[in-house]
């Protein structure tokens, strides 16, 4: 292991360039731990965000070396190419400046995606039981631990050519929610995910399985949505 | 900003460009493929002249690109029409292997029959 790391980092908003910066290299030294001794012990106008550092919050995802990854939990050991590494922020998203990304389109689209949970019950209700080993549940289990990092969605061959398409993390999130036996909003929530900036847009390039850094596959639900509005149009429900 | 090459080196990226690589020159063939049909018409002394330049080495060694492409483009098909309409997860790269495998194995039987 070198001693020292030299690091390239995106500065400024779209039209920016790489700054480089060499940090000492330590143990089990995390990107996010690179960045953050640049931005506290060599240029404090460094901007970039995270909250957790333990991968629960999505906040920290950036571009490092080319692929999109969740900073906190992406050991310099595991990128670090001849002791250099490049740091950027996430593409398919506006930058504001350096390593900030303005998401507001990603988590709009799961709006437009209707990514709401829509239910009839009230808390004067009994809970809802559903069976854990049921199908459906089953289905949900596999695609429920998105966090919101934005990086399927970056990665996303589509999201670049169209962006409108509604992308990877809002269509498994339509996913989870199709699979739900509470919710009543199924019709609107297939009619909304069914248009052409919808789930047949993907062209299966697994970017966003790839990249996953919680191991989920969009594919498979994007697929899975794919089929039920096959099946739902079959049957003239759509 | 955009994506670059190193985002998109992985196996699944690389089955979608063979797959519309293949796809593109297979449909570029195909009028050559009528063309070369069309030669029966001109008679069999033409049509059997024809056949004759089909046996040259650099013929056989370009079918066998057209036979693998085939088979690429088959496999690859039948991989995404598994993958979109049938209920599998985590087999998709084991999918993949076998896809690029059969399309191996498939341009490898002709080659050895013909040479």
């Amino acid at each position: 292991m070198s001693e020292i790391l030299r690091v390239s980092v995106w500065r400024g908003e779209e039209a920016g360039g790489f700054q480089e910066f060499e940090v000492p290299r330590l143990e089990s030294q995390t990107v996010l731990d690179v960045v953050t001794y640049i931005q506290r012990s060599l240029d404090s106008t460094l901007s970039y965000r995270y909250a957790c550092r333990v991968g629960m919050c999505g906040s920290c995802a950036m571009t490092v070396n080319g692929k999109a990854r969740w900073t906190c939990r992406t050991h310099v050991a595991k990128v670090a190419d001849h002791g250099r590494v490049e740091i950027a922020p996430l593409t398919n998203l506006p930058v504001i400046k350096d390593l900030v990304t303005d998401m507001s389109e990603f988590f709009d689209k799961w709006s437009k995606a209707r990514g709401r949970f829509q239910g009839t019950q009230t808390r004067a209700d009994d809970f809802v039981r559903v069976s854990p080993e049921s199908p459906k549940r089953k289905q949900v289990d596999e695609a429920i631990e998105c966090i919101g990092c934005g990086v399927c969605y970056s990665s996303c061959d589509v999201v670049s050519w169209n962006p409108d398409y509604l992308g990877p993390a809002a269509l498994n999130r339509a996913w989870t929610l199709f699979n739900d036996v509470r919710d009543v909003d199924q019709k609107a929530r297939l009619t909304a995910v069914a248009g052409d900036a919808g789930c047949h847009a993907c062209h299966t390039h697994m970017n966003c399985t790839e990249r996953c850094p919680k191991q989920l596959s969009p594919t498979a639900g994007i697929a899975g949505l794919k089929r039920a509005i096959l099946a739902a149009a079959l049957k003239g429900e759509l | 900003m955009k994506n670059d090459f190193r985002a998109r080196n992985h196996p699944a990226y690389w089955a979608f460009v063979v797959h519309r690589a293949s796809g593109l020159l297979l449909t570029l063939f195909l009028p050559a493929h009528f063309w070369a049909l069309g030669q029966a018409m001109g008679g069999e002394v033409q049509f059997d002249s024809f056949l004759r330049w089909t046996q040259e080495p650099f013929v056989k060694v370009a079918e066998t690109g057209l036979v693998l492409m085939l088979a690429a483009h088959m496999a690859g098909g039948m991989r995404l029409l598994m993958l979109e309409f049938m209920a599998w997860r985590d087999w998709q790269k084991s999918l993949l292997a076998v896809a690029a495998g059969a399309s191996l194995a498939a341009g490898l039987v002709f080659l050895l029959n013909v040479v």
